[in-house]
């Protein structure tokens, strides 16, 4: 291939480029499709997600709402956020930050019944790492969650 | 008064920072022999000093002086000593403490040793280096001076966090760290280049062993990381695709890219402006991954609003260091004259398509770990996980692994495929029979059954370049190729398997009850109580037996509880076996008297970071041939000049 220097250092470089940008788009477009939404109580009772979607609510866990069912490894609690209150079932060890009146996001789906089927509840791991959304929570929440972390 | 000591070689060191700056500026200049004869002892002392600082800081934690704000809100008096060492850079002040000292040791290092580049290169390179250092050190004394004392002084420390308080996780950030930090050197080296236009050969073999030692403690650190977050959450993932672990996974693609971009500089004196331009993303990979972290931006939107002081500046620093070095590079980058030219299959071809997937791969990390952000500010609420990243980085992953298999067996600047296929033939025909064979055993997913092929296919290709060769005289070199390749297959076929072959199992369980998982037969034979030096703990003692006739070994998960501060961490148990480990948490005690059990049974799981160990490996072996290569290079050169100078000066004394 005899191609000059330069030639063949701008068909690199288109290359490279049209790579690159169709990463982007790629990215663009699956983001859209896939980003999995954050709720709080009061959104996901106004208007519920569709049930095969996977989204994100997060709230407080609200006090002697936690029991665990017969199987003894099954928990149900409820998810609030002062206007809303959320059914939450949750099969698994719990994280250990997760306990009655602190904050807590989870992940799963919603029900057909209006319960929350939860896959995986997010704890921080260390000291300086909440769940993102933990910071978007308004009024009495935020403040409590912000005092909790710092 | 050690805190005090180490506040005034701090601001000695930034201001020695600043020293380098102007002198190697000036060096540049006609006139400016003096001011270059400053800059690399200079260098050196900066170093020194940044290093007396930190040890100032350690020395405070190692005592516990709670009259210092930032051991009273991270450490404790009765924490064991090891952990009170690393709780000194286990939060945000020390952390960029640590990385001011790696820095400035690194350039100071630099100054010594490095003796091939042109000079003005050197200065140039130097004072990139201090301007790099200077905003740091600004920070770090302007908005966060680990030094700050407390007034009253608090009778307990807060204490670390127990996750934290881990043998893994304390020497996992400084390995980043070196990584980080190792890169920023490259960038430096980057910068010296573009401002003096000398990208040849001469500065890809300057820059290379800076690149590959920070490569090899990011593959290090990552490799830790993941097995740290394995085993001590207790969820039994390795990796979760968290801004915190993609903060590390970023430099390390764009260091791996750098990597083979410079071996072409070096080898052919092609990619000139690719490297250089790779050089300045790389090291910004690591300060926007880092920042982004330790500043809480993207775990909190907010932290400009809770610390708008710290946030503004390192919007700053970011702007200023990243978008500095991009401006020069777009003056400069047209005027680095063009380098040599090649046919598109050849070596160097395989690794230009392999740095644009890699980068590709990086882009879609990237835009990932920010789209949050992005959505943020246009009013909604995200997050991005595996459902994206999984597929997206697959995309290109796939197609750079396949090349990888065909890359190392091409010639340089040209050659044909009908001279290598036939190397490939074994690996194409294993690929066939896997692809086969876990057709046959069905259920497994589309990306695992990929990666478990091209795994199995990769591992034995990786051998492919020692084919008629003689191995003794191998250069180094070669053989890190060989073992970085054959550990990401390896790695590979960990992380495949362990997604297509896990089982896992929920119960709660009472004393004397047995449970299976997979081949597992798991007995809990009692639950007692437990303590260590900070902690007390319920303490599950586990009976187990692979198969019906296997050995009975014993597994002890405990569910701890640190009190300073009050928490609850949950050590996971586990059994290492030669086809995969079974993962046991203890949970919580139900009324009824039964304990939660969670065990997995994950074949292979732990070629995950074994194949991690073995790119590190590779790397070394790489990077010991290489300084040693070169080494050798210069002491030739060094031979020849002598024997030159001392035949003219017996010509001279002939006559």
């Amino acid at each position: 291939m005899a191609v000059k220097a330069k030639h063949q250092r701008l068909v690199l470089l288109i290359l490279a480029l049209v790579v690159l940008i169709g990463a982007g788009l790629l990215a663009a477009w699956a983001l859209r499709n896939q980003a999995s939404y954050f709720y709080v109580p009061s959104e996901i009772v106004a208007d519920p997600p569709a049930p095969d979607r996977g989204v994100r609510l997060g709230g407080m866990v609200e006090k002697d709402s936690i029991q665990t069912q017969a199987d003894g490894v099954t928990i149900a609690f409820i998810v609030e956020d002062g206007k809303a209150r959320v059914p939450v079932t949750f099969k698994g060890i719990v994280p250990s930050l997760f306990v009655e009146g602190s904050g807590v996001v989870a992940e799963g789906r919603m029900g057909a019944d209006g319960t929350f089927v939860a896959d995986n509840l997010l704890a921080k791991h260390d000291e300086n790492y909440v769940p993102r959304e933990m910071q978007e929570m308004t009024g009495k929440q935020a403040r409590q969650v912000v005092a909790e972390t710092q | 008064m050690t805190a005090e000591i180490g506040l005034a070689s701090l601001w000695l060191a930034a201001a020695l920072a600043a020293l380098q700056l102007f002198a190697g500026a000036m060096g540049l200049t006609r006139k400016g022999e003096t001011f270059a004869a400053l800059v690399r002892p200079v260098a050196v002392v900066q170093g020194l000093l940044a290093l007396l600082a930190f040890a100032c800081l350690i020395r405070l934690f190692a005592v516990t002086d709670l009259s210092v704000k930032l051991v009273a809100l991270n450490s404790h008096s009765l924490k064991p000593l090891v952990f009170k060492i690393a709780a000194s850079w286990g939060n945000h002040e020390g952390s960029m403490l640590l990385w001011v000292t790696v820095m400035g040791l690194a350039g100071g290092f630099v100054a010594l040793v490095e003796r091939r580049l042109p000079e003005r290169t050197m200065l140039a390179t130097l004072a990139g280096q201090a301007f790099v250092s200077l905003g740091f050190y600004g920070f770090l004394l302007i908005a966060s001076n680990p030094f700050e004392r407390l007034n009253p002084v608090p009778r307990e420390g807060q204490g670390l966090n127990p996750l934290l308080q881990d043998l893994g996780l304390a020497f996992h950030p400084p390995t980043l760290y070196l990584g980080y930090v190792g890169l920023s050197i490259a960038f430096s080296f980057a910068i010296g280049a573009l401002v003096t236009r000398e990208v040849g050969p001469a500065f890809a073999r300057a820059m290379r062993p800076w690149v590959l030692g920070a490569w090899i403690f990011l593959t290090l650190g990552i490799t830790a990381g993941s097995y740290w977050a394995y085993y001590e959450l207790g969820w039994g993932g390795w990796w979760f695709w968290d801004p915190v672990e993609n903060a590390s996974l970023m430099p390390w693609l764009a260091a791996t890219a750098l990597l083979h971009s410079v071996s072409v500089l070096a080898a052919r004196d092609a990619l000139r402006t690719w490297t250089v331009m790779l050089g300045v993303v790389a090291f910004s990979m690591s300060m926007i991954g880092t920042f982004l972290v330790r500043s809480g931006i993207l775990t909190s939107v907010h932290a400009f609003a809770v610390d708008p002081e710290r946030g503004t500046f390192i919007l700053a620093l970011l702007a200023i260091n990243i978008g500095g070095a991009l401006t020069l590079f777009a003056i400069r980058a047209a005027t680095v004259s063009e380098g040599e030219r090649f046919a598109f299959l050849s070596r160097e071809g395989a690794l230009v398509f392999n740095n644009v997937m890699l980068s590709a791969i990086l882009g879609i990390v990237l835009f990932g770990t920010l789209y949050p952000l992005l959505a943020e500010a246009m009013g909604a609420q995200v997050s991005v996980g595996p459902p994206y990243f999984n597929p997206m980085s697959a995309l290109f992953a796939i197609p750079m692994l396949l090349v990888l298999a065909v890359g190392p067996l091409l010639r340089w600047k040209r050659d044909r495929f009908e001279r290598v296929g036939r190397a490939l033939v074994i690996p194409a025909m294993l690929v066939v029979v896997a692809g086969i064979a876990l057709v046959v055993m069905g259920g497994v997913a589309l990306l695992p059954f990929l990666g478990l092929v091209l795994g199995i296919g990769l591992a034995v290709a990786s051998f492919m370049p020692l084919r008629s060769r003689n191995l003794r005289r191998l250069p180094l070199a070669v053989w890190g190729m060989v073992f970085a390749h054959f550990g990401i297959a390896v790695t590979l076929i960990g992380m495949s398997s362990e997604s297509a072959f896990s089982t896992e199992k929920l119960v709660a369980v009472k004393v004397g009850e047995t449970t299976h998982v997979g081949p597992w037969g798991v007995k809990l034979e009692r639950v007692e109580p437990a303590a260590g030096p900070n902690w007390t703990a319920l303490e599950a003692r586990l009976l187990v037996r692979y198969g019906p006739d296997g050995d009975v070994t014993r597994m002890l998960p405990q569910a701890r509880s640190f009190w300073a501060p009050p928490q609850q961490t949950s050590e996971s148990a586990l059994l290492t076996r030669w086809n995969g480990q079974l993962y046991a948490v203890l949970g919580g005690e139900g009324a009824d008297g039964r304990w939660q059990l969670r065990l997995w049974w994950k074949p292979l799981v732990t070629l995950i970071w074994i194949g991690g160990l073995l790119i590190g490996f590779g790397g070394l072996l790489a990077l010991i041939g290489r300084v040693v290569a070169d080494l050798r290079r210069i002491s030739l050169q060094g031979r020849i000049a002598w024997r030159k100078d001392g035949m003219s000066k017996l010509r001279e004394g002939e006559r």
